[in-house]
């Protein structure tokens, strides 16, 4: 019994600390070391049968060189702040989008909404890169929001989108949509209808009552569908690469092109460690957030 | 007060096509007789002919399948132990970390899992190919199948285990009879959610894949980065019938299964 729990608890256990933690790890011990230009391309590798003394060497080469050389350049400051600046809008306009769709099916016919949630998951369960794919067609020069836009005789040049950061955000809002209507649906969906006949009855006129009541009583919705978006599209490469341009700079696409296009392994890795330590912020609030909604729920 | 009102319709309709708009482009499209993509030409079958002449896709949709189907049954394994771990196993030393290992993958940017996996299998020399994207994929889907069978695992009764127990079951019997037809359709949904993510992932298996196998979305990848094609809409197009199809039928099925239940409870009550 005791050694069935126990085969029980160490097959994942140790699954995840081989292909989880201890790849991290490696990671870690990448960015500190230096870039060489055989393979591996980097330099020291930790040598086993020099035993103590291996590990003594392999630990007075490691530094902090990488680090430095990402805060003198000033190509990853840029990719940085303009991920984070591209996640923070993208996030905003994913939210102007998904409330009045979560709102809408909240406020739709019970026999309707199986209907509607369905529709809402189905492109979960879709490709995500043929939805982004999708949209090539759509927003290039010749695409088809031009040649519509033309044929109305609203534009006679067309409009620049693929390739740009607007391209961008239109991706993200797009592929990233589900993941903010669903929570903000099942708040909206659990809200007491007769708070909002008492805030009119009381003399609120329905956008007041709307912006005091229901806004605040969907507000734990509207914190984890921020986060769902906003934790994602931090480190988001497809997007970018696809929709984006030249002039797109974002960190999952920087690291990407520095291991295979460049091939400087310490490098892409100290970028990785950073930005995971930018990413603890919000998923510890978003842990905090959920807690505190099973805590009220509970 | 639950009623349609203009704006509630204009947000439903406008958010729905907005949603679903480019893709039904995308499949009007695929049958379009022209090599220019954005010019309409009449209707053709012959980008879906061509599809399947195409070997170097037949054979990344082989390594794709295989890739999801080995990756997803080991996830589901996995996941379901870790599942029951985290709601059944008590204290144990090192249980903050278990949990914790098990909720990182699932907000860990993909970029940094593909690297560090890639530096994984470089370190101790393992021949990358469908045998280390099937390890990578089994990974990250493993966390998602436990986050879907704990939540069922927490949901239902556990006095059903305790009775299975005293009624003379060894452990592995009351898992057997009791445990796992109830968790089911969370091992179920977990398989499918495993299959999709393995099916869809691009980034890590770019990362962990060497040049013996390459899978669809790899191969998608690197032709539509030099812009639109029709074979793609094409493909895009099988996939979309693929998705739609499996999660409209898995929706009738459950929504079947809850109505006979409730005859079924009904008719209990009855008798």
């Amino acid at each position: 019994m005791m050694l069935r729990r126990a085969t029980l608890i160490l097959v994942p256990y140790l699954w995840l600390l081989a292909l989880f933690l201890v790849p991290f790890l490696i990671v870690l011990k990448i960015s500190l070391s230096d870039t060489e230009l055989s393979i591996p391309p980097y330099t020291p590798t930790l040598d086993f049968s020099a035993g103590w003394q291996g590990f003594k060497d392999f630990l007075s080469e490691l530094d902090f060189e990488n680090f430095q050389f990402l805060a003198e350049d000033d190509l990853y400051w840029k990719a940085y702040l303009s991920s984070l600046k591209i996640a923070v809008i993208a996030t905003f306009l994913t939210l102007l989008v998904g409330y009045p769709i979560a709102y809408g099916m909240a406020n739709a016919p019970n026999h309707w909404r199986p209907t509607l949630m369905l529709l809402i998951i189905l492109p979960f369960w879709t490709s995500f890169l043929i939805r982004v794919y999708s949209w090539m067609g759509i927003l290039s020069n010749e695409g088809y929001l031009n040649q519509l836009l033309m044929s109305m005789g609203l534009i006679s040049e067309p409009l620049i989108i693929l390739n740009t950061n607007i391209a961008v955000y239109i991706g993200i809002v797009y592929t990233y949509l589900p993941f903010m209507i669903l929570p903000i649906y099942s708040a909206l969906e659990r809200l007491d209808a007769s708070l909002l006949e008492a805030a009119e009855d009381l003399g609120c006129s329905r956008f007041t009552a709307f912006w005091l009541v229901t806004i605040p009583l969907s507000k734990n919705g509207i914190i984890a569908g921020c986060f769902l978006v906003f934790i994602p599209t931090l480190g988001e490469f497809v997007i970018p690469s696809l929709l984006g341009g030249s002039k797109t700079l974002m960190i999952g696409k920087v690291l990407w092109e520095e291991f295979f296009n460049n091939r400087d392994w310490p490098v892409a890795s100290a970028v990785a460690v950073i930005l995971l330590l930018i990413l603890i912020v919000p998923i510890v609030l978003f842990q905090r957030n959920e807690q505190k909604q099973r805590e009220a729920e509970g | 007060m639950r009623r349609l009102t203009w704006f509630n319709t204009t947000a439903l309709t406008l958010g729905f096509a907005f949603l679903y708009l480019p893709m039904v482009i995308l499949v009007i499209y695929s049958f379009n007789e022209s090599k220019l993509v954005t010019v309409w030409a009449g209707f053709s079958t012959k980008w879906y002919g061509e599809l399947f002449q195409n070997e170097a896709f037949l054979d990344a949709a082989k390594v794709t399948v295989k890739v999801a189907v080995l990756s997803s049954t080991i996830a589901t394994i996995l996941g379901t132990m870790a599942a029951y771990v985290l709601v059944r196993a008590g204290r144990f030393k090192g249980r903050t970390l278990f949990s914790g290992m098990i909720y990182a993958p699932l907000v860990m940017p993909e970029v940094i899992t593909g690297l560090s996996l890639l530096l994984l299998f470089i370190g101790i020399g393992l021949d990358r190919g469908v045998f280390t994207i099937v390890l990578a994929h089994a990974t990250f889907s493993m966390c998602y199948v436990s986050v879907v069978v704990s939540s069922r695992l927490v949901s239902f009764d556990q006095s059903l285990e305790e009775a299975a127990l005293d009624l003379g079951c060894s452990p592995m019997q009351a898992f057997r009879l009791v445990t796992l037809p109830i968790i089911a359709p969370a091992v179920i949904s977990g398989w499918l959610l495993a299959f999709t993510l393995s099916l869809d992932d691009l980034v890590i298996a770019s990362f962990t894949s060497g040049p013996s196998a390459t899978t669809l979305p790899i191969k998608i990848f690197s032709a539509v980065r030099l812009g639109v094609s029709p074979e793609i809409n094409a493909l895009s197009t099988i996939m979309i019938a693929i998705v739609a199809v499996g999660v409209i039928t898995a929706s009738l099925v459950t929504k079947r299964a809850a109505l006979r239940q409730q005859a079924e409870e009904r008719a209990a009550v009855k008798a």
